[in-house]
């Protein structure tokens, strides 16, 4: 063994200092490069904003589908629903897959993030992806002349809070336990079903037969008409829409804790 | 910025390192881990002392990751006892993994991270981190610091994996084939690297396939295949186990008979053709042995060429020990 030390490396210059940072520093730092990811992401960024906006315009402004008036009134809850939707499922999931392809959880895993703190991590990015979405549909709402019931805007944000959460369940739930292109496949079709046929472009009342009841216990179709009520009539959502939004929270935050791999 | 204004005055940070002194950096008994009903790894034992360097040497699929997994955490024993630093990998985890580097193997960041990005977001998982700047520039990854993940080359990413492994000041880093995919100039700055490491007192586990590398580097060399370990010892041990066997290697035409020359050498002489054309004379070679070579070579009417004596390599060790055949 050659002892020759090179000129780069003075002695002392790896002399070991271990130990784990700060938490809040850790959940900070990852919740902000992954919040910055989805952002930079551009097919990210049609997903979770660009096509809510085009949606929200167009149903406004295009007489295409029978609304009520004002028909900025009627959409701008749906819309807000998708957004949910788009970010917190699809655009985790397949964020996931990927991630997993690229090895980045093990990577992360090896470090001292303690490992309920890498899921804390992608939550707080999630609901930041979530706020940024609120805000930019929502100006671009009232600039429509969008005006929620000032009453049910409290219950608006619980039911946004609820919704990431079990939509980001799903999403952890898929992308933690596939292949990344399938992953992929699977998050946009869902995304598109449920779309269209989940609750969120026609409320489950105007499904035809017995539909509508099964849409309602959908998170898409809870989430939905739970905004739509709270923000077009004002006060309190149903028990329903909520316990439902938690069931479907519950139980795939359950499976996905089982099923999640690092690879 | 000069290394040593990285040196942070809270030189243990918020564990303790040096609890046990006496314990082992890794200890590993009759460790077992099967996929299924392959066995990766099968009654394996290792000892590797605190800021040495362990070179984990083998073929594909002897079992070499797996055995790194088992020290990180990543994967549960299905049977014996690892113990890192004196704490279970498993049970303590959080413990282990704030004291310790990792380089996983094929690195791991996320797709569109940017370089700089993703050694900040590790750095800040440490209580005493190097400067990310700083290491980024000793790794000649500077001018790639924006570039995203996917983009950089597969060297590239080989060391960003190795920066993030180290940005942390552990006092034990795991590398595992950490010159896969390397030119040469990186690979020589990886053994500087790890020999900079032992000598500030940083116990390194890697892994290679490369004779040179283990021979270069290591303290402690553990040929393992199959799972199980076939041979220890320090380089040079290794390489003149047994007594002082040597070796005597020449070119001449392939397919000479060897019989005669076999005959004519003394009974702990053994001739070889290792290679068309290639002869290796292995024994105790004096200045006797290589005479009735010569001699034997003008009997055949050959000119034997590049005719050397060495002493056998680790290579030769590891090929007789694994066997020749390819692994997939």
């Amino acid at each position: 063994m050659t002892e020759s030390i090179p000129r780069a490396f003075p002695p002392g210059t790896f002399t070991p200092a271990p130990g784990r940072g700060k938490l809040g520093r850790m959940l900070l730092a990852q919740a902000r490069t992954e919040a910055a990811l989805a952002l930079r992401n551009g097919e990210q960024v049609l997903l979770t904003l660009l096509i809510p906006l085009a949606l929200l315009i167009g149903l406004t402004l295009l007489k295409i589908v029978p609304l009520s008036e004002p028909r900025v009134n009627a959409v701008t809850p749906r819309i807000l629903a998708l957004a949910v939707m788009s970010s917190a499922f699809t655009g985790q999931a397949i964020a996931l897959g990927f991630d997993r392809r690229y090895g980045v959880l093990k990577r992360l895993a090896a470090t001292a993030i303690p490992r309920w703190l890498l899921g804390a991590g992608r939550v707080l990015a999630a609901l930041t992806i979530v706020a940024i979405q609120v805000i930019v549909l929502g100006v671009v709402a009232a600039l429509l002349g969008w005006a929620p019931e000032l009453s049910g805007v409290a219950w608006a944000v619980v039911l946004v809070l609820l919704g990431t959460i079990a939509f980001g369940a799903l999403g952890v739930l898929l992308g933690g336990a596939l292949r990344a292109e399938i992953v992929l496949a699977v998050a946009n079709i869902v995304w598109f079903v449920l779309l269209l046929a989940g609750g969120i472009a026609l409320p489950p009342s105007s499904l035809p037969g017995g539909l509508g009841a099964v849409v309602e216990l959908l998170p898409s179709g809870a989430l939905a008409d739970a905004l739509n009520t709270v923000l077009t009539r004002g006060g309190a959502p149903g028990w329903q829409p909520v316990l439902v939004l938690i069931i479907w929270a519950a139980a795939a935050g359950g499976i996905a804790t089982r099923t999640t791999r690092l690879t | 910025m000069s290394p040593t204004s990285l040196r942070s005055g809270h030189p243990l940070g918020s564990t303790v390192v040096t609890a046990h002194p006496t314990t082992p950096a890794v200890e590993v008994s009759g460790l077992v881990k099967r996929y299924g009903s392959t066995v990766a790894v099968n009654g394996l034992d290792l000892r590797m002392d605190r800021g040495s360097v362990l070179a984990l040497l083998g073929p594909n699929g002897a079992g070499k990751t797996s055995t790194v997994e088992l020290c990180e955490g990543f994967l549960r024993p299905d049977g014996g006892t690892v113990r890192v630093l004196g704490l279970d990998p498993i049970r303590d985890g959080a413990a282990l993994r704030a004291r310790i580097g990792v380089m996983p193997q094929g690195g791991g960041a996320y797709p569109g991270v940017r370089t700089e990005e993703m050694l900040r977001l590790v750095a800040a998982c440490a209580a005493n981190p190097l400067d990310p700047a700083w290491l980024l520039d000793v790794l000649g990854l500077s001018a790639a610091r924006r570039t995203p993940y996917k983009r950089l080359s597969g060297g590239q990413q080989q060391r960003l994996s190795l920066a993030c492994a180290l940005v942390g000041r552990p006092e034990l880093v795991f590398l595992d084939e950490p010159t896969a995919g390397l030119d040469p100039q990186a690979r020589r700055l990886v053994w500087d690297l790890v020999q900079a490491l032992r000598s500030d007192g940083v116990g390194v586990l890697l892994t290679t396939h490369l004779m040179d590398e283990a021979e270069t580097l290591a303290d402690q060399v553990v040929i393992v295949d199959h799972g199980r370990v076939v041979a220890s010892g320090t380089p040079r041990e290794l390489t003149s186990s047994g007594s002082a066997e040597q070796q005597l290697r020449f070119r001449a035409r392939p397919g000479l008979d060897t019989k005669l020359l076999v005959d004519a050498l003394p009974e702990n002489c053994k001739v070889d053709e290792v290679g068309p054309g290639s002869y290796l004379v292995a024994g105790c070679i004096d200045p006797q042995v290589v005479s009735t070579v010569t001699s034997w070579c003008a009997q055949q009417g050959v000119l034997a060429e590049e005719l050397r004596v060495a002493r056998r390599s680790l290579e030769d060790v590891f090929l007789e020990l694994t066997g020749r055949e390819l692994r997939s």
